[in-house]
């Protein structure tokens, strides 16, 4: 069998496996819409948040980020999972006790005002748009590359089924094709990885074979990469070479977005119980871990594998023929997404860092004239099975993979613009009158209408889409988290302080990112270079959403403490917030 | 055990677990994986230090046993102070 038909069979029984379960589980009424009728096991909704949070970033970008750079861009592990800590200890338990279906809500009801619901909803909105964009884009590379069809008619594909369960099934539909989705996706990042483990190290966990032996050259692994990349003029893997300041900050923005991402935020109203609240996020990170434990392996081991294809007698001897190069770089030559020029003539392929000055001696001496084999990070995972020489199912498994990790975040975000749009826009400000009936039909509607304009976007992607993910971890960071965080744990802070302090938090990060990246992204219109040292704060503007958050929290406060208390019954819902008992009725009154 | 069901006892017991579980949260990321790295360089696993090992895999597993400890703790408090879910 062909590798095309085993892609055709691999991705089209995940596909019918998902809308089978999508019609079993249709939603009849708006708690099964918004909150799958708060009946979903913890360990369930564990699964399905580890699905809903691992994009197509996680799946098919992030063990790329790391081969290249290696210690430096730990920030992207310890702050997609560390993120979860601050959900479980601080928002979601609480949340859950509240008992309504969206984060502005919430936000709206406990700072008893419309202008703090409408701004957390244009946060939510700006943050889950931009971040879908990125989603439907992963959806229309895989299919392009696996199932050989335009990236326009994969994208079609993708968003035909993503409308299938998720418009018919709600939050119900979508927690339990996220199930399917992890499932999927975990067995495709594991199966390479475990070979490959294997094939360097004899050591079947790929995450013990990372600090294992090579088995080539009895050293230890991480030694030999280090050796083996600072001979080719590049930074030693495991050194640190990274302002340290920037790093932490950086590190810091990504688990306060993390845990204000609203998409993942609403997955926590699922459960019954606030004790499965707490549960539930533990769940969820053991599921995250399981991949990003085996992503640094996968990183380092790519990146061996790689130098040891292109350097067969080692980096001192001859390096490969570009007519005896292996078939995966003839196979992504044709996307364009790997390069080759022969700079200096000599029909072989050369990488080495052409930055270095110091190395810059050593290259002329061997004759080269820069380097040759230009490699796109993101296709590192993609093509793992094919540079490690595995059999055609497992690449198969790996295209089904990639697609159920963007799937499963696009259809969660759409969740959340949905019921914000329905329930936060139509019912709580537009139409407060509207039946029950009503809203569902209004939710699928702004559902369908989201995923036409993330396809939209998809096929006619803005040049800045990439750079946008910047901007959704930054609003979460210094918008969403620090309201909803001091909505439980301050009872001093009012409306004005609130709005106030969402206000400061968002305009200060946003126009930090604008004047790094240009206005609204347009080329050239940014007044500071988009680097740690250029910038106006010695902070790059991806790390910037920590400081916009502790603007929040300190114009907050002192707001607040100028003008007057929050009324009785607001402080009389902070304490029922913060106890766990009658969670159960406050869902019954739906 | 209803003889402690005050509110304000809940609520600071839940404080300082939370503040415990923050400071232990941000010692093995901020602390062991970035900022101490270098005063751990000397304690070396599998071919690299212990700082690379907790930026890269530590300071998941310590995550994750917190959050499981929180949820456990907490549960037991809810019951101590009598305000859980039947």
């Amino acid at each position: 069998m062909d590798q095309y038909t085993l892609n055709l069979i691999f991705v089209g029984a995940t596909f019918a496996l998902y809308i089978g379960i999508a019609i079993w589980a249709m939603a009849g009424s708006t708690s099964e819409f918004y909150a799958a009728g708060r009946g979903v096991h913890p360990i369930t909704n564990g699964m399905a948040t580890a699905a809903d949070w691992m994009s197509a970033a996680s799946f098919i970008s992030m063990a790329g980020l790391i081969a290249f750079t290696g210690y430096d861009n730990s920030s992207f592990l310890m702050g997609w999972t560390g993120g979860y800590v601050l959900l479980a200890l601080l928002l979601a338990p609480y949340l859950r006790k509240f008992g309504k279906f969206t984060v502005p809500e919430f936000i709206g009801d406990r700072f008893y005002s419309q202008t703090a619901r409408l701004v957390a909803v244009v946060c939510l909105i700006v943050a889950s748009v931009t971040y879908v964009i990125g989603q439907m884009t992963g959806v229309g590379v895989a299919f392009s590359r696996f199932l050989e069809v335009s990236n326009t008619t994969g994208l079609l594909i993708g968003a035909a089924v993503v409308f299938a369960y998720a418009v018919l099934g709600g939050m119900k539909g979508v927690t339990y094709t996220q199930v399917a989705q992890y499932v999927v996706l975990i067995i495709a990042y594991t199966i390479p990885a475990i070979f490959i483990s294997l094939q360097l190290t004899g050591n079947p966990i790929p995450a013990l074979g990372l600090f294992g032996e090579h088995s080539a050259s009895g050293q230890p692994l991480l030694q030999k990469l280090d050796q083996v990349v600072q001979e080719l003029g590049f930074n030693s893997y495991t050194g640190h070479h990274t302002n340290t300041f920037n790093m932490v900050l950086f590190t810091l923005s990504l688990m306060i977005g993390t845990a204000g991402l609203p998409h993942v935020i609403i997955r926590f109203f699922t459960v019954p119980k606030v004790a499965d609240a707490r549960w539930s996020a533990g769940w969820a990170l053991v599921f995250i871990a399981l991949l990003y434990l085996t992503a640094p392996a996968v990183g380092a081991m790519a990146r061996l594998n790689i130098i040891d294809t292109v350097y067969p007698n080692g980096t001192q001897g001859e390096a490969l023929a570009y007519d005896e190069r292996p078939d995966w770089m003839k196979n992504w030559e044709v996307t364009g997404l790997l390069k080759f020029e022969d700079k200096n003539g000599d029909g072989r392929i050369q990488i080495y860092n052409d930055k270095s000055a110091a190395f810059e001696a050593k290259a002329a001496a061997n004759g080269w004239n820069g380097n040759e084999l230009s490699i796109n990070r993101d296709i590192l995972v993609l093509a793992n099975p094919e540079i490690a020489k595995l059999p055609g199912w497992v690449i198969a498994l790996v295209a089904a993979g990639g697609l159920a990790a963007a799937l499963s975040t696009a259809a969660g975000l759409l969740l959340a613009i949905s019921g914000a749009v329905s329930h936060d826009l139509i019912k709580g400000s537009l139409m407060p009158d509207i039946s029950e009936k009503g809203e569902l039909m209004s939710a699928r509607i702004a559902m369908a209408v989201a995923i036409g304009v993330a396809t939209y976007l998809g096929l006619n992607p803005p040049g800045f889409a990439a750079q946008t993910v910047a901007l959704a971890f930054g609003l979460a960071a210094a918008s969403i988290f620090p309201a909803l965080m001091m909505g439980i744990f301050s009872k001093r802070v009012n409306n004005v302080g609130a709005v106030a302090g969402m206000l400061a938090g968002l305009i200060f990060t946003l126009v930090y990112i604008f004047l790094h990246k240009g206005w609204l992204f347009i080329p050239g219109t940014n007044s500071f270079p988009d680097t740690i040292d250029g910038s106006l704060l010695g902070i790059s503007s991806t790390a910037i959403g920590a400081v916009g958050a502790v603007i929040n929290f300190a114009v907050a406060f002192i707001v607040s403490n100028a003008t007057e208390q929050p009324p009785r019954e607001i402080q009389e819902l902070v304490e029922s917030v913060r106890i766990p008992r009658g969670a159960g009725s406050a869902a019954a009154d739906h | 055990m209803d003889n402690k069901s005050d509110a304000s006892g809940y609520w600071s017991a839940n404080i300082r677990l939370v503040l415990v579980c923050l400071v232990i949260w941000a010692i093995v990321s901020f602390g062991f994986g970035i900022l101490l790295r270098p005063a751990l360089s000397g304690i070396e696993i599998g071919g690299t230090d212990l700082g690379f090992w907790f930026a890269q895999q530590g300071s998941i597993l310590v995550f994750l046993g917190l959050i499981f400890f929180y949820a456990w703790r907490m549960n037991a408090l809810d019951r101590e102070y009598g305000v859980d879910e039947e």
